[in-house]
């Protein structure tokens, strides 16, 4: 047991700990647009951070390039599918208006 | 260090179950979309933590697979779906 599988086991442990944050998260938010500010965290860092775990464990093995290659298309593929849930919820008023401290789609009359 | 394996394991199964309850209860459609989104990026995590525990990485193609798909799902619903009625704004 050397440096780099503590720090993997950290790594790995602490991206968990953002996925079951995140479920709690999920359950508990109010609207749509919290749930997704919930539901982005394993989607992108804590699936990072489990990644550079697992490629820290598997270092010099060939795999690890699926590893990098699932954790780029992630990177850009969550944005995308952020933007246009983020819209729909936007349009279908699926939000509290009371949570938002500021509109700034409707100040511009962007709507 | 199988401690932290164990308890990797036990709170991403818990989040996963959690997570359930949304898309089963979910009021609207794009919230059962953002727990089923959840809920992949879970089942990822698993894989990725199977990897570093069993230094197996016959699983780790599937992880480029599932990035992708999910891209093509969940764009797919948000464009396709159709629009909920009948429902109050959350409260």
């Amino acid at each position: 047991m050397n440096v780099f599988d503590v720090v993997s086991g950290a790594l790995v442990l602490f991206g968990s700990a953002l996925a079951l944050t995140a479920a709690i998260g999920v359950v508990r938010f109010p609207d749509t647009l919290t749930r997704m500010h919930s539901a982005s965290k394993p989607q992108v860092l804590g699936l990072l951070l489990v990644l550079t775990g697992a490629a820290l464990r598997l270092r010099g093995q060939a795999d690890v390039g699926m590893l990098i290659l699932a954790g780029l298309f992630t990177l850009i593929t969550a944005p995308v599918v952020a933007n246009r849930v983020g819209q729909l919820a936007y349009r279908e008023q699926s939000f509290r208006d009371d949570l938002l401290i500021r509109n700034e789609l409707d100040d511009n009359g962007a709507n | 260090m199988s401690v932290v394996w164990i308890s990797a394991a036990i709170m991403l199964v818990a989040a996963a179950a959690i997570t359930v309850f949304r898309l089963l209860a979910g009021p609207g459609t794009l919230d059962r979309l953002v727990a089923l989104d959840t809920i992949v990026a879970v089942t990822m995590c698993g894989i990725g933590t199977w990897a570093a525990y069993s230094l197996d990485t016959t699983a780790t193609y599937s992880l480029t697979a599932l990035a992708l798909i999910t891209f093509v799902g969940s764009v797919s619903v948000a464009r396709f779906r159709v629009r909920d009625t009948d429902r109050e704004p959350p409260q």
